[in-house]
């Protein structure tokens, strides 16, 4: 038919779905022109240096960027790409340090990664022996830490379950609130709690009247740090929970404390896995208190409750202090070895938590 | 063997709100007991007191007498865990427990009440998700995850669960609000299978539904809001829809008000 149809109410613009869009080459020409631009800038003047290149270029970019956004596709689109390239760009800032630790601990870790430096201790090692090793530092490390949870989590556990399902009034705010006060404690605080307390105090007692260091006093200090974490995280998990899951159990007749155990706890155990490993890798870098109770050591002692035992964290300290010049490379392949013990628990932890998911 | 239950003079509070007051009726052994009324009326209040799941809350609180089978549930000496595994509970959202398989779902009452032996518990999982018309679907996956399911699945996944502990009385609220017309119409045929067996009382918005499934029909109404609900009228679901005594009742089923 010939009839005119109806002039669209709308503006024509309105109706279209497609707009133009900036190509990739041009975000790629922008790029290159912001980097250009901002080299061109400061080697030109002389001041600064790469980084000033790669901020400027940075800027320069995002600029360039919306100039050409708006003027092709419109005010809206050039708001989103600026927005999505700062958004990017400040996930690969976040990302720089980790990548410079890793980086850093890989090349400088690596020249003592060696047999000898995870099957020998300290022990009888000179200042002009370039061999020695952490074993003894690495036995500690598990040892406290270990202990320390063991401590910790069961203790943990069951405040976090006191306070979010049985506390009522008070008690349970007064719990709530000393358990803040103690996430605020400083290592060194809990160190030197120990100290007076346990070494001086309770340990004479044990041990023929002389106070004596141990690993096992370390662990307690790490377990005053470890206890807050693992007590608010393990709160927050329970909290989570939703409360129709609770009454489901409870109209089976299954009683409260069970479908804590059965039902609840399964339920938060991977957010409460997290916090537990958050808690043992603070820990595992914790330097101070083992330094105060544990009294370091260069010869391995697998006991912890009798004489004087060292740490991983402990021996980067002692290395990087070290006079010898072959400390400081015994101080890396420590830092490395500490960092990929956190990591190696970190993942057994989550595939464990993870596969009990939906084992029988 | 199904009970008769008795609510005389039922009153529950949250902390100082009277959410309902002096409920009184009779639920008949192996019948379906529809609660209709507008919302906040207090039949999710009503029926979790049936089953002393409304004390769960912080400060709420049931006064007055409700006995199965002439004993009386707030006794003293009464367990809670008996109680409620004598008056089984259906929610309005589907809660499967989201850690364990759909065959553990089906038997956590079981199993979580101390029952260990695995031909028991399979014997009771077919036999409870047969009742709730889920076998077929599911027979070939006992051991995926619950939530995987559909919505409707969820619910008579629950259903099962419920029914696997072999319960004298099924409460349900709102069972089917969250589900479509077919998940609906299912679990609308699973309550004339499971009347043979069991006392049912269920919350629903829906009259249709109510007319169709139940034997009794219970209306529940509010004055003003603030007020506690209270029983209106409860008669022969026949009666109710079509000549009821009250005109409160007429106006509500009609769609009047509420
Ligand atoms: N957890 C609660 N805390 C306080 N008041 C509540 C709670 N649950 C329900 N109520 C109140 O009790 C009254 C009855 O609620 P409910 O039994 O859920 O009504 P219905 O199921 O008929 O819609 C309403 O006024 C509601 O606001
Ligand atoms: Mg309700």
């Amino acid at each position: 038919m010939t009839t005119m149809t109806a002039p669209p109410v709308a503006p024509e613009q309105n109706l279209r779905l497609r707009a133009r869009r900036l190509p990739v080459v041009a975000l790629l020409g922008i790029a290159v022109a912001a980097v250009a631009v901002a080299a061109l800038l400061v080697y030109a003047t002389g001041i600064g240096g790469f980084a000033l290149v790669v901020a400027l270029a940075m800027l320069l970019y995002l600029v360039g960027l919306f100039a050409a956004s708006s003027a092709v596709e419109g005010r809206r689109q050039a708001r989103n790409r600026t927005w999505s390239a700062l958004i990017h760009s400040a996930f690969v800032l976040a990302l720089l340090p980790l990548i410079s630790v890793v980086w850093t601990l890989l090349s400088n870790g690596m020249e003592r990664l060696d047999r000898t430096f995870f099957l020998t201790s300290m022990n009888n090692i000179g200042a002009r022996d370039p061999n020695g090793g952490a074993y003894h530092a690495i036995v500690g490390t598990l040892e406290q830490v270990g202990i320390a949870t063991l401590i910790t989590v069961p203790l943990g556990l069951a405040c976090a379950i006191y306070v979010v399902e049985y506390g009522r009034g008070r008690f349970a705010q007064l719990i709530r609130f000393f358990v803040d006060v103690m996430t605020g404690i400083p290592s060194i605080v809990a160190g030197l709690f120990v100290l007076a307390f346990w070494i001086l105090i309770v340990s004479p007692y044990l041990n023929d009247g002389r106070p004596g260091y141990s690993g096992f006093a370390a662990s307690l200090a790490l377990s005053v740090l470890m206890l807050p974490t693992i007590v608010r995280s393990t709160e927050e998990m329970l909290r989570l929970v939703p409360a129709p899951l609770r009454e489901g159990s409870y109209a089976l007749g299954v009683p409260k404390w069970k479908t804590i155990l059965r039902i609840v706890l399964p339920t938060a155990a991977p957010g409460i896995v997290t916090g537990v490993m958050l808690a043992i890798a603070r820990a595992a870098g914790e330097t101070a208190p083992v330094l105060l109770v544990a009294g370091g050591g260069a010869a391995i002692n697998f006991n912890p409750f009798e004489n004087n035992q060292s740490s991983l964290a402990l021996f980067v300290y002692q290395q990087a202090g070290d006079a010898s010049r072959y400390a400081p490379a015994r101080a890396w392949a420590a830092a490395l070895t500490l960092v990929a013990l956190v990591l190696i628990l970190t993942i057994a932890a989550k595939l464990l938590a993870r596969r009990n998911r939906f084992g029988r | 063997m199904a009970m008769r239950i008795e609510a005389t003079n039922v009153t529950a509070y949250y902390g100082g709100f009277k959410a309902i007051e002096n409920i009184t009726l009779t639920v008949e052994p192996k019948t379906v007991t529809a609660l209709i009324g507008p919302s906040g009326c207090g039949k999710s209040t009503f029926l979790r007191s049936i089953n002393r799941m409304h004390e769960v809350l912080p400060g709420a609180r049931v006064d007055g007498r409700l006995t199965i089978d002439g004993q009386d549930i707030y006794d003293r000496d009464v367990d809670v865990t008996a109680v409620r595994r004598m008056i089984g509970m259906v929610f309005q959202r589907p809660n499967p427990f989201p850690t364990m398989s759909i065959f553990e779902n089906v038997v956590a009452g079981l199993r979580l009440n101390g029952v260990r032996k695995k031909s028991i518990l399979e014997e009771a999982a077919e036999r409870a998700l047969r009742s709730a018309n889920l076998w077929d679907e599911v027979k070939d996956r006992l051991d995926k995850p619950g939530a995987g399911l559909s919505g409707g699945q969820q619910q008579r996944l629950c259903i099962a669960r419920t029914i696997a502990v072999e319960p004298q009385v099924v409460l349900m609220d709102e069972p089917c609000s969250a589900l479509d017309p077919i998940s609906t119409l299912a679990i609308e045929d699973l309550m004339f299978k499971l009347k043979d067996r069991y006392t049912i009382i269920i919350v629903t918005h829906n009259m249709q539904q109510a007319a169709r499934v139940s034997d009794k029909t219970a209306f529940f109404s509010i004055e003003r809001t603030g007020d506690p609900g209270r029983l209106i009228e409860y008669d022969d679901t026949q009666k109710i829809f079509s000549n009821p005594s009250e005109k409160k009742t007429e106006d509500y089923i009609t769609g009047r008000f509420g």
